[in-house]
């Protein structure tokens, strides 16, 4: 991401409320989703490409986001900044994140602004003339971005280790950012070859949120999105995949800036597929009810509440991903607890609530949460726009994502059990212990 | 049973671009002033209350006790344990969120309209009937514990825990709102129900709701709510002046990369001069890549991924200040860079283009804030906090078109004093030394 900027998880959408959502293809293949909210006259405008991290070459991890800095610069109309610039002399604000499936960029601005916005964003698809200059000063910002994210926090060089551990063959193992030691190698040769293959209309996505109307939205995109030529040698997007994984992986990083030791599991699991949300769907129940609320979770009420192992519980599960995904456990012991400890008492604890049934009262509030999350979502086009965005360039339809919050509520207790049993399996996943020293890694 | 329940002082209609936020100023039978925007297009309500006070009511020696009472507000009460408490608020999809801040508590409540009554019941349970079981205090004890042991290896609160000491000394400003190992091992559940008594008081309350509610439905439900706390505390701290001076201080510590922090002192937010000071400060380094900061340090030269700097009005203090993180072989040049450029702003001010292109950022930005019920319900509560009417969303782009060019360089004269800045620097820094 080109700015510093907390990403919030937005929750995912329950059936009572849809947003209006209307969607069209351009001619020469782009994709457009238009979400309406005509409460404030503000739209957010942005372009998906269908390409990230994990599509790039070997040898030359980091390029998409560096390519994503670039595309800041000059075109054969624009100065360098001078994108930004008109943006923030226009009172909007707009930035970029790339991740392992997409790069996204993206302006907030008020709504009679939208077809400048359009008029810049399809010039920088193609135009860009970018120099070895602007090489040169932004792989240092990338490399200072990599300092501040992940060099300067144990913790990050820690998750770096365990997902390169996690995958054995797919690209989701190389950090988005890139190895330190191949984004110094970065050139403008790698930044034009990577541009000139993956922007194109064939492989983006435009998101058009907030106080704008499908038919205008339309019109403009035509202007200038659908005259941009089709790239005839975008590649089909296929990814190597991970063989199936036979033996456990254990890796204690040690770091003396480590405060409070913790441990971390994860195991490789599904995603969300197209037509296929189901197993996905139960994680998602899994997750909440393995480590969600420290109050009520299998986790949080055995090793926080009935004892005092641990000062932190959590499970986590992102559904989101074009392939294999994971679904992950931390905890943190108490003052006292050794790590041994603390991890047989959250395998006792799964153990646990693998052996006994779902408690139907967490169940049904759990459906409730879910529902209601849906008409919260409305309160936040960006979220929303973000969800159609992701979900597109993860291999899913906008069917899928209306799909979703249905097939979460048709969840059953058999399903999370059947899903659990398939995937907390040790010989899938990485367990990482995060120590300041030796001496505490027992 | 109330029948006429509700006293409306004023209605304003407020454009904001082409949007209308209706803001209803009222006040409550019991006593009780709130800002409401009617906006029924999504069946949930938010609800932001703040009361003045915050950490800095801690009483002596009891440093981080106002913090963990605020952790534990959640953690139980009434006939509830933590987990039953909990287990209620999920099942009705609510969320609360109990946060202390240097001179703020603030309270947020998001609900979905069916469930408003429970919601507000539970809610008032958790404010007025805490319980601080001495389970739930241990706990939660190790929590705050655990984070700060964890700041004694963060390079920023590292950076931040000098400067704030060095800055403002005895007063709550200048030491952590968490508390240190050995006060947070002293307090007592009695230590939390003064802290509770102190802090969550009626005399300075502030409330706004945003979203499927009424202005008439309101007031009643906050007199319930709210009407059984005390009305009054402890009085607060009082003023305290910057008292850090010019100069480097460097914290060794083993890191790639360097952070600084920086600053001096700044301008109260009553001032005449602040939109003046407001404009020159997005010029500075507030406004993200078209500030010169950022220009210069990372733009030209690729020295950071990110430098800011803030005017930061507090209660009792103010301060103008800034952050930046650079490799240790690189950190140096990034000060020198910033100080250059504070001086240069300092020498020779902007120019009427710089104050011409801030000014249509800045008011074209503000509307674009309240885009949502719980965005709209935290400008409002922080509008009333620090005085403003609601007419300040209809004038605010007004006043600040009307700062001159001649304005903002006599501030930038006046305020910016590059020899008076202090860099607190964390790292490795190759070529800087502390002074003395």
């Amino acid at each position: 991401m080109r700015r510093l900027l907390a990403l919030a998880l937005i929750a995912f959408a329950t059936p009572t409320l849809a947003e209006e959502v209307t969607t069209y293809s351009l001619d020469n293949g782009m994709d457009v989703v238009v979400i309406e909210d005509h409460r404030a006259p503000v739209v957010v405008h942005m372009v998906w490409y269908m390409v990230g991290s994990a599509d790039e070459p070997v040898g030359a991890s980091g390029v998409a986001h560096f390519l994503e800095h670039l595309l800041f610069k000059a075109t054969d109309v624009l100065e360098s900044g001078e994108f930004s610039a008109t943006v923030a002399a226009n009172g909007g604000s707009d930035n970029a994140f790339t991740s392992y499936d997409y790069t996204a960029y993206f302006q907030r601005i008020a709504a009679d602004r939208l077809e400048l916005m359009m008029q810049m964003e399809s010039n920088r698809m193609n135009n860009l003339r970018i120099t070895e200059d602007d090489i040169e000063t932004e792989r240092n910002v990338v490399l200072e971005e990599r300092n501040q994210r992940t060099e300067s926090s144990a913790g990050a060089l820690a998750s770096e280790q365990f997902r390169a551990a996690q995958y054995q063959n797919h690209r989701y193992g190389v950090p988005i950012i890139g190895w330190k030691h191949e984004m110094e190698q970065l050139s403008l040769q790698d930044a034009l070859d990577f541009y000139g293959l993956y922007y194109s209309p064939n492989n983006a996505i435009l998101v058009v949120a907030g106080d704008v109307e499908p038919e205008e939205v339309k019109a403009l995109a035509e202007q200038y999105y659908g005259v941009i030529p089709v790239e005839e040698n975008l590649p089909e997007r296929i990814r190597p995949e991970e063989p199936p994984q036979r033996a456990e992986r254990r890796i204690t990083f040690v770091d003396p800036r480590v405060s409070q030791p913790y441990l971390s599991r994860s195991y490789i699991a599904p995603e969300r597929d197209s037509g296929a949300q189901k197993e996905a769907a139960a994680l998602v129940y899994l997750a909440d009810l393995l480590g969600g609320s420290p109050f009520t979770s299998a986790l949080g009420q055995a090793l926080q509440f009935e004892t005092q192992t641990a000062v932190y519980t959590n499970a986590g599960y992102g559904g989101g991903s074009l392939d294999d995904t994971t679904f992950g456990l931390t905890v943190a012991p108490s003052e006292g607890v050794t790590l041994s400890e603390a991890e047989a008492a959250m395998d006792a604890a799964i153990a646990e609530f693998l052996a006994n049934p779902i408690d139907p009262e967490l169940m049904d509030s759990l459906r409730t949460q879910l529902r209601a999350s849906q008409i919260y979502a409305k309160d936040n086009v960006q979220g929303l726009a973000r969800r159609y965005g992701r979900a597109l360039t993860q291999g899913l339809t906008v069917q899928d994502v209306q799909d979703w919050p249905q097939i979460l509520q048709g969840v059953t207790e058999a399903e999370i059990k059947a899903v659990a049993a398939k995937i907390l399996n040790r010989d899938q996943a990485v367990t990482g212990w995060v120590v300041a020293t030796q001496e505490e890694a027992r | 049973m109330l029948r006429i329940a509700v006293t409306i002082c004023a209605v304003l209609t407020c454009q904001i671009a082409h949007a209308e936020v209706n803001i209803q100023k009222i006040t409550s039978l019991g006593g009780i002033d709130a800002w409401v925007v009617e906006e029924p297009s999504i069946p949930f309500i938010a609800l932001e209350i703040r009361m003045r006070g915050g950490t800095g009511l801690d009483a002596p020696g009891k440093r981080g006790a106002v913090n963990l009472m605020t952790a534990l507000i959640e953690e139980g009460s009434g006939d509830m344990d933590a987990q039953t408490f909990q287990r209620r608020l999920d099942a009705l999809a609510a969320s609360f969120s109990f946060r202390a801040f240097d001179d703020t508590m603030s309270i947020s409540a998001r609900y979905l309209t069916e469930n408003q009554d429970e919601v507000l019941a539970l809610l008032k349970q958790a404010l007025t009937e805490p319980r601080f079981d001495q389970s739930a205090i241990n706990r939660v004890r190790g929590q705050v514990l655990s984070g700060i042991a964890a700041d004694q290896k963060n390079p920023n609160r590292i950076a931040s825990a000098y400067f704030d000491a060095a800055a403002f000394g005895d007063h709550p400003y200048g030491t952590s709102a968490d508390g240190t190992v050995d006060s947070v091992n002293a307090l007592t559940q009695a230590d939390m129900f003064a802290a509770h008594r102190n802090t969550l008081t009626r005399d300075e309350i502030y409330v706004s709701a945003v979203g499927d509610i009424t202005a008439e439905e309101i007031g009643p439900l906050l007199d319930t709510l709210l009407g059984d706390l005390p009305d009054d505390g402890p009085a607060p701290a009082g003023n305290v002046s910057f008292g850090l001076g010019g100069g480097t201080t460097v914290i060794p510590f083993d890191t790639p990369q360097s952070v600084a922090l920086f600053g001096h002192s700044g301008m109260k937010r009553d001032d005449d001069d602040f939109f003046a000071a407001f404009i020159l400060n997005a010029i500075l380094g507030g406004a993200g890549f078209e500030s010169r900061l950022m220009d210069e340090v990372r733009e030209k030269r690729g020295l950071t991924y990110g430098i800011r700097s803030y005017l930061v009005p507090k209660f009792h203090a103010e301060m103008w200040i800034g952050q930046v993180a650079s490799s240790n072989d690189t950190i140096a040049e990034a000060i020198a860079v910033t100080r250059d450029v504070w001086a240069d702003l300092a020498t020779n001010g902007i120019t009427a283009e710089e104050l011409a292109v801030t000014k249509t950022f800045l008011t074209g930005e503000y509307p674009l804030r309240f885009d949502g019920n719980a965005e709209i319900a935290g400008i409002m509560v922080g509008m009333q906090m620090i005085g403003l009417s609601p007419d300040y969303v209809v004038n605010r782009n007004d006043f600040m078109n009307a700062v001159t060019l001649a304005d903002v360089n006599r501030v930038a004269a006046e305020y910016l004093r590059p020899d008076d800045l202090h860099f607190v620097v964390v790292g490795q820094p190759v070529g800087l030394e502390s002074t003395n």
